[in-house]
């Protein structure tokens, strides 16, 4: 149905390795590999290159973080998972939009993922929650968390950066920017 | 302890900064506390989310700047299923095609307005008289002179219009359709001898499509007993029916099913029959395998080959019950015994015979 660039499919047991392994190259290679698949899956059905863009995403992040996890099991071959799951994504999103005619034209084998599908639902809420409280946290709090949290930065060189005259000070700070992070994610329905 | 002080203590319990002699302390003070074990695992859980909201979206941008590299125009261009050639012209010339359809429908339409085919009844319902026409007219001229030499009896211009109608009395009252007498100058009756006998009509019902004629001939003598009866009751769908009349110069016979207790739009005054019936046949009798007239046959839809429709035979008798009785000289009496019912067709038919008539109408 479409032209696979020889050569530069990798392997099912390559791509595991390679997101273990956090290798760029396998992750671009997959990528890659079945974007088309998934293109066409989604434009001819209703959609546009950029939805088939977020579908397929969101269906590489949930493989990420199976693989990642460690619970991915090769029950079934990479190219139908990921199919699956764009499918799934698909008809889910169709729903929502009301677009969907109630019949899906398939290019490729399928399997079941609801499962996969409905966990991803439910992290990429409490994300959108977490994006939204931290745009409304402001700065510098955003930052401060931002470094203390994620970039695993010390409480010393934060109080350098930001130029507090002493550490006790910027844990004050800290301490404050947490409290409204955590109300702002927590008020969000 | 004050909150931000517990809170840099639950922070350097969870990375493991503090001595093993505090963290047992700690560990202590979390089984103890409830409160404070809770507020452990929601920070806990609270820092993981940060932490995997980061990976997400650094996920995000690396699969974003693999995704820029790819020639989606292109892809798309090469994996969009085409639809089929019907299809593309309709999206690419609906306007066009719209227009062209809608021409076309007033065009059919003004067509059929013109030509007066969109007029409901006229289209869909024939009545069957049978109309003798010009051309018979004009052959038969030719042999006028035998045909008067036949006709002693005065009868020297054509008949303009046929149909049947049949006995209802022995006195000589003859039922039949209304469309058959209507516009009639004189009206003739015909036996199945070939012996015609003057008739004049006594009483019309337009609205039913039923005429009652009497034989004023004093030629004509009592017909003897009728043998047939008329059905008070509804015929059943699906009863075996048959016909006999005159669509030609000489009788016939047709039987069918009583296929609908409804007429033409749903109309109460008809039975829908399959019969096949020809002009001519308007106002024979419709008999039931018994011999009971259920009905007086009437007309055909143009549409469908083999739907027909006669009357039922309640209105005729509603219609014999509306005859102003200064019009008779006794009151009628309907026949109520029937000589038909243990006979087979055949047999039947062979009496009917001489109790339906060729109507034969003369107009201006």
């Amino acid at each position: 149905m479409y032209k696979e660039v020889k050569g530069s499919i990798p392997t099912d047991s390559e791509v595991i390795l390679g997101i273990l392994n956090n290798s760029e190259s396998v992750l671009k290679r997959l990528y890659v590999a079945y974007f088309p698949m998934v293109l066409q899956l989604i434009i001819n059905n209703n959609g546009t290159p950029d939805d088939a863009k977020d579908i397929y995403q969101e269906a590489i992040i949930i493989l990420y973080n199976k693989i990642k996890a460690g619970d991915f099991e090769l029950s079934s071959k990479l190219k139908t998972f990921l199919y699956s799951v764009c499918r799934r994504l698909w008809l889910k999103r169709l729903g929502q939009m009301a677009r969907f005619g109630g019949d899906i034209r398939d290019f490729n084998e399928y399997a079941p993922v609801d499962d996969e599908v409905e966990k991803q639902g439910e992290m990429d809420i409490q994300f959108s929650k977490m994006g939204v409280a931290l745009q409304l946290l402001g700065e510098p709090c955003k930052t401060i968390m931002e470094d203390f949290y994620i970039n695993n930065r010390s409480m010393q060189e934060i109080c350098e950066r930001f130029g507090y005259t002493n550490a006790d000070n910027a844990k004050t700070q800290k301490y404050k920017c947490l409290q409204r992070l955590k109300k702002l994610f927590f008020q969000q329905k | 302890m004050n909150d931000g002080k517990l809170l840099e203590e639950i922070e350097r319990y969870l990375t493991g900064e503090m001595t093993p002699q505090e963290h047992k302390q700690f560990e202590l003070l979390r089984k103890g506390d409830t409160a404070i074990n809770a507020k452990i695992t929601e920070h806990q859980e609270f820092a993981k989310l940060l932490k995997q909201y980061s990976d997400r979206l650094a996920l995000e941008n690396r699969l974003n700047a693999i995704h820029d590299e790819i020639d989606v125009h292109t892809l798309t261009e090469e994996l969009i299923v085409h639809p089929s050639l019907i299809v593309r012209l309709w999206r690419n010339h609906h306007s066009k095609i719209s227009l062209a359809a809608s021409i076309l429908i007033f065009a059919i339409l003004g067509t059929l307005f013109v030509t007066g085919n969109l007029s409901n009844q006229d289209s869909k319902y024939i009545q069957l008289r049978r109309e003798v026409g010009n051309l018979k007219q004009k052959t038969e001229s030719l042999n006028r002179k035998v045909t008067q030499s036949a006709n002693r009896n005065g009868v020297t211009v054509m008949d303009r219009f046929r149909g049947t109608g049949f006995a209802i009395t022995s006195n000589g009252l003859i039922a039949t359709n209304y469309h058959v007498i209507n516009g009639a100058d004189s009206v003739y009756v015909q036996n199945a001898a070939g012996k015609s006998f003057k008739a004049k009509v006594l009483y019309t019902e337009p609205e039913n499509d039923i005429a009652i004629l009497k034989i004023v001939d004093t030629s004509f003598r009592n017909l003897g007993a009728i043998p047939y009866t008329f059905k008070k009751t509804e015929s059943d769908l699906a009863e075996s029916v048959y016909t006999y009349g005159y669509p030609q110069d000489s009788p016939v016979f047709n039987e069918g099913k009583v296929t609908s207790a409804v007429g033409l739009n749903g109309d109460s005054l008809d039975y829908q029959i399959s019969i096949p019936i020809n002009a001519g046949n308007s106002g024979s009798p419709l008999m039931d395998s018994k011999g009971n007239v259920i009905g007086l046959v009437q007309a055909k839809q143009t549409q469908m080959e083999g739907v027909h429709f006669a009357v039922k035979v309640s209105y005729l008798l509603n219609a014999i019950q509306n005859i102003p009785s200064d019009s008779l000289n006794k009151k009628i009496s309907l026949n109520t015994k029937n000589t038909l019912s243990n006979l087979n067709t055949v047999q039947q038919v062979k009496k009917l015979k001489n109790y339906v008539f060729m109507v034969k109408v003369y107009d201006k």
